[in-house]
């Protein structure tokens, strides 16, 4: 198999065998996890083929020129997969992995709190230990997919004389339980796409742990970690031409996985659309806007460029320079622009929203969806300490957190 | 476009920087910016002879070594990187750039050898009294008897290093044409005036002509897109010089934060001045993609690439002045005084921020350029 031609001939004949564009999506997705080319790096015993990721980019060619369906890779799940893969037991990949390759389990994320934000090590929902497990009380926030959710990823506190990041422990919830509720949190910008998640002695039988007891913060670093990552995995089989009952299954799965991203486009500020609407609004010809247009513009490609340097290093082997903790706060800085350029461009116009507001409403929704974009998945402020800490060096702010849990300041 | 350097502009590199900062550290910096010529012969002599610096950009057959604008831009950030003070933009750059742009094959072999190996020096007069780099701004105007003698006669200003190079290359209108003219430094009728300039590591000049004798370059017809095409890879050079200033400034400012202390801590330790220190780090790397881009597209003669020049240039000339600014606040008052060093760079920062047009003429000539 060492081959790159022979890899791709296996995958070929697989296919020719077994691949059927009306086969019912879990039934083949059943094969595919059971042949292991559905997830090719992973190891034999677990579903996958133990490939290096050269190789496994060989398979998903194959895969997509022969139009065939992967397996669920979207979303949460693939958090959780990832996650179990490290560090479950045997008996809760079992149980688990199977039906998240599949499709057939949502999951979703149970970190953020409304008193723990950027200090997510603060989290205060709290498990207790009972007899036959563990009570859960508490409440999560800013939590996707949630509401479609079978099972949650829950860091949760189990020991308040620990210091913080000590007393934390990792839990598989079943959501789907009395002491669960979710709520659909309504956003600034008329989107709902996350959930608030309230416990009242919800329950979690032992066995359900992820890692060992106060391991809480080490295993949700593996999934934070992979969802940085996520942005290149949000895509799937593109159904566009291909005919097969299975793309339209398919093609649900997506709907509801991406729902709650139809706005980020908006929230990076649509630095696309500045000259095409400059253009047709007339406002090309202002010269205080083609000054503003410019400054975004080169912000932009500056960034971009800036992405490119650091991944032709990371190609390179090179050590990474600066460049690469960048990206976050670059994309807030241009997001910000762009919006006060649309604004510029769009006059009183900006004062609607809606249909009959400019671009069918996207406008509006840029500058509503906007003060989004430097806070979520890191503050703005928590990437600039980050990068004046770990990138300059500099001395760490003194803390107040130190200690038993129990004494710390909180909300 | 390429986003790295290969292992040999690494080396380069290296030895440039090795070389400016033992040539040219802050000491020497402030004796040579107090004098009027602004630069030693005998570095020019080792930058130049030496370590073939001034031929970099030159074609082999006139004695270069027919390297690129990333090359160039190495030696300009490196450069940058200590304030090295000698007329190596002026004429290893403008000048240079200039008749490679412009030049006939009978310029070429008459000018380019003496610029390659620093046996001549050249400034380009392209600035009017205006202070436009504008082509269609000139009024300076040349002559000819109809034998190939020309006069020239006109006045420009902020000549860098006018007064003390050997030849000066002067854009003057011939009719409806601009044309380029040499004019040698002991021509008669030509006057010669150094400026007191801001920034004091950058010296300019007034130049006057008055029926003065030169020898029209570039051939006959119009110059203006030759002389357009020699500012911009100008402008990426002195973007090239800008970002390397710019992390010298960052570093220093860093360096300080990690060391003052205040209210029984390091004031890197507050987050105002990490924030601080945060944004600058973007600034600079963001202004260095730009410029690293722009030089790239340039050296792989892309059709983006006069664009990038004016994107470059805008980048790294806010990125600098902002810098600055944000080092002395970082230093506080000591700072602001004249024995600390960062005022030499604050000043750096702010001539080659309005050079060859400032930023907001750069923007809109980005615009243009990319058709909007």
């Amino acid at each position: 198999m060492n081959d790159p031609e022979d890899l791709r001939q296996s995958v070929t004949d697989w296919l020719e065998e077994n691949w059927d564009p009306d086969a019912k999506l879990v039934e083949w997705r059943s094969k595919l996890v059971d042949s292991g080319w559905g997830m090719p790096t992973w190891p034999e015993r677990w579903y996958g083929r133990g490939l290096s990721g050269e190789q496994a980019a060989a398979v998903l060619d194959v895969f997509a020129e022969a139009g065939a369906v992967g397996v669920a890779s979207g979303g949460p799940g693939r958090l959780a997969a990832v996650t179990i893969l490290e560090h479950g037991t045997d008996a809760q990949k079992e149980k688990y992995l199977r039906r998240i390759l599949t499709g057939e389990d949502l999951w979703c994320q149970l970190f953020s709190e409304p008193g723990s934000g950027s200090d997510l090590a603060g989290a205060t929902t709290r498990a207790d230990r009972i007899d036959d497990g563990w009570r859960i009380n508490g409440q999560k926030v800013w939590n996707t997919s949630a509401h479609h959710a079978r099972y949650g990823l829950l860091v949760a506190r189990t020991d308040w004389d620990l210091p913080k990041h000590q007393g934390l422990s990792y839990f598989l919830l079943d959501m789907d339980q009395e002491g669960v509720n979710v709520k659909q949190l309504k956003q600034m910008n008329g989107h709902a796409s996350f959930n608030e998640v309230f416990f009242t002695d919800a329950f979690i039988p032992h066995g359900e742990m992820l890692g060992q007891e106060g391991d809480g913060w080490k295993v949700a670093m593996t999934t934070l970690a992979n969802e940085r990552r996520m942005a290149d995995v949000l895509r799937n089989a593109s159904s566009g031409e291909r005919r097969g009952s299975i793309y339209e299954e398919v093609r649900r799965e997506n709907e509801v996985l991406m729902a709650p991203y139809t706005w980020y486009p908006q929230r990076a500020g649509r630095v696309d659309l500045l000259v095409k609407r400059a253009q047709e609004t007339g406002r090309i010809q202002d010269p205080v806007v083609r000054q503003e247009i410019a400054k975004v513009l080169i912000m932009a490609r500056s960034a971009e460029w800036t992405a490119k340097r650091a991944r032709a290093a990371q190609q390179q082997g090179r050590p990474q320079g600066p460049e690469g903790s960048l990206g976050k706060l670059a994309a807030s800085n241009v997001a910000r622009a762009a919006a006060q350029a649309h604004t510029l461009i769009t006059g009183a116009d900006a004062l609607l929203s809606g249909e009959q507001s400019a671009e069918n409403g996207i406008i509006a929704e840029i500058l509503v969806s906007v003060p989004a974009i430097s806070i979520a998945g890191g503050t703005d402020e928590i990437q600039r300490n980050i990068i004046a800490e770990r990138v300059l060096g500099m001395e760490k702010e003194p803390r107040f957190d130190q200690g038993p849990f129990r004494d710390v300041r909180r909300n | 476009m390429q986003f790295t350097f290969t292992e040999e502009q690494e080396q380069f590199r290296d030895m440039v920087r090795r070389f400016a900062l033992e040539q040219s550290p802050a000491s020497t910096v402030r004796r040579l910016m107090a004098t009027d010529e602004g630069f030693e012969p005998a570095l020019w002599e080792q930058l130049s002879r030496q370590l073939g610096l001034t031929a970099l950009r030159i074609p082999e057959p006139y004695g270069g070594s027919g390297f690129s604008a990333v090359e160039l831009g190495i030696v300009m950030e490196e450069f940058g990187r200590t304030l090295l003070c000698a007329p190596y933009f002026s004429s290893a750059v403008l000048s240079t750039e200039v008749i490679l742009a412009a030049g006939t094959e009978t310029d070429r072999s008459a000018l380019l050898p003496g610029l390659a190996d620093g046996s001549r020096r050249a400034a380009f007069a392209f600035t009017e009294v205006s202070g436009s780099r504008a082509v269609d701004e000139i009024d300076t105007r040349a002559t000819t008897d109809g034998n190939g003698r020309w006069q020239v006669s006109g006045s420009k200003r902020f000549v860098i290093d006018g007064h003390t190079a050997d030849c000066l290359i002067v854009t003057a209108r011939a009719d409806d044409d601009v044309g380029l003219f040499l004019v040698e430094d002991d021509a008669g009728g030509l006057l010669r005036r150094p400026l007191v300039t801001m920034d004091a590591t950058r010296k300019l000049a007034d130049v006057d002509f008055d029926g003065t004798p030169a020898i029209r370059i570039g051939g006959p017809g119009d110059c203006r897109e030759q002389i357009e095409a020699a500012l911009d890879a100008a402008s990426v050079a002195l973007a090239g010089e800008m970002i390397g200033g710019a992390q010298t400034l960052l570093d220093s400012a860093v360096a300080y934060a990690k060391m003052r202390v205040q209210f029984g801590r390091t004031i890197g330790s507050f987050q105002a001045i990490k924030h601080k220190c945060a944004d600058m780090l973007l600034d600079v790397e963001s202004a260095r993609s730009a410029v690293y881009a722009a030089a790239g597209a340039a050296a792989g003669n892309h059709p983006e690439a006069p664009a990038l020049a004016c994107l470059a240039k805008a980048a790294a000339s806010e990125a600098y002045v902002r810098t600055a600014a944000e080092t002395i606040q970082i230093h506080g008052g000591i700072g602001f005084t004249w024995e600390n060093d960062t005022h030499l760079w604050f000043k750096r920062a702010k001539s080659s921020e309005v050079l060859l047009g400032d930023p907001t003429w750069h923007r809109e000539k980005l615009m243009q350029r990319w058709g909007y």
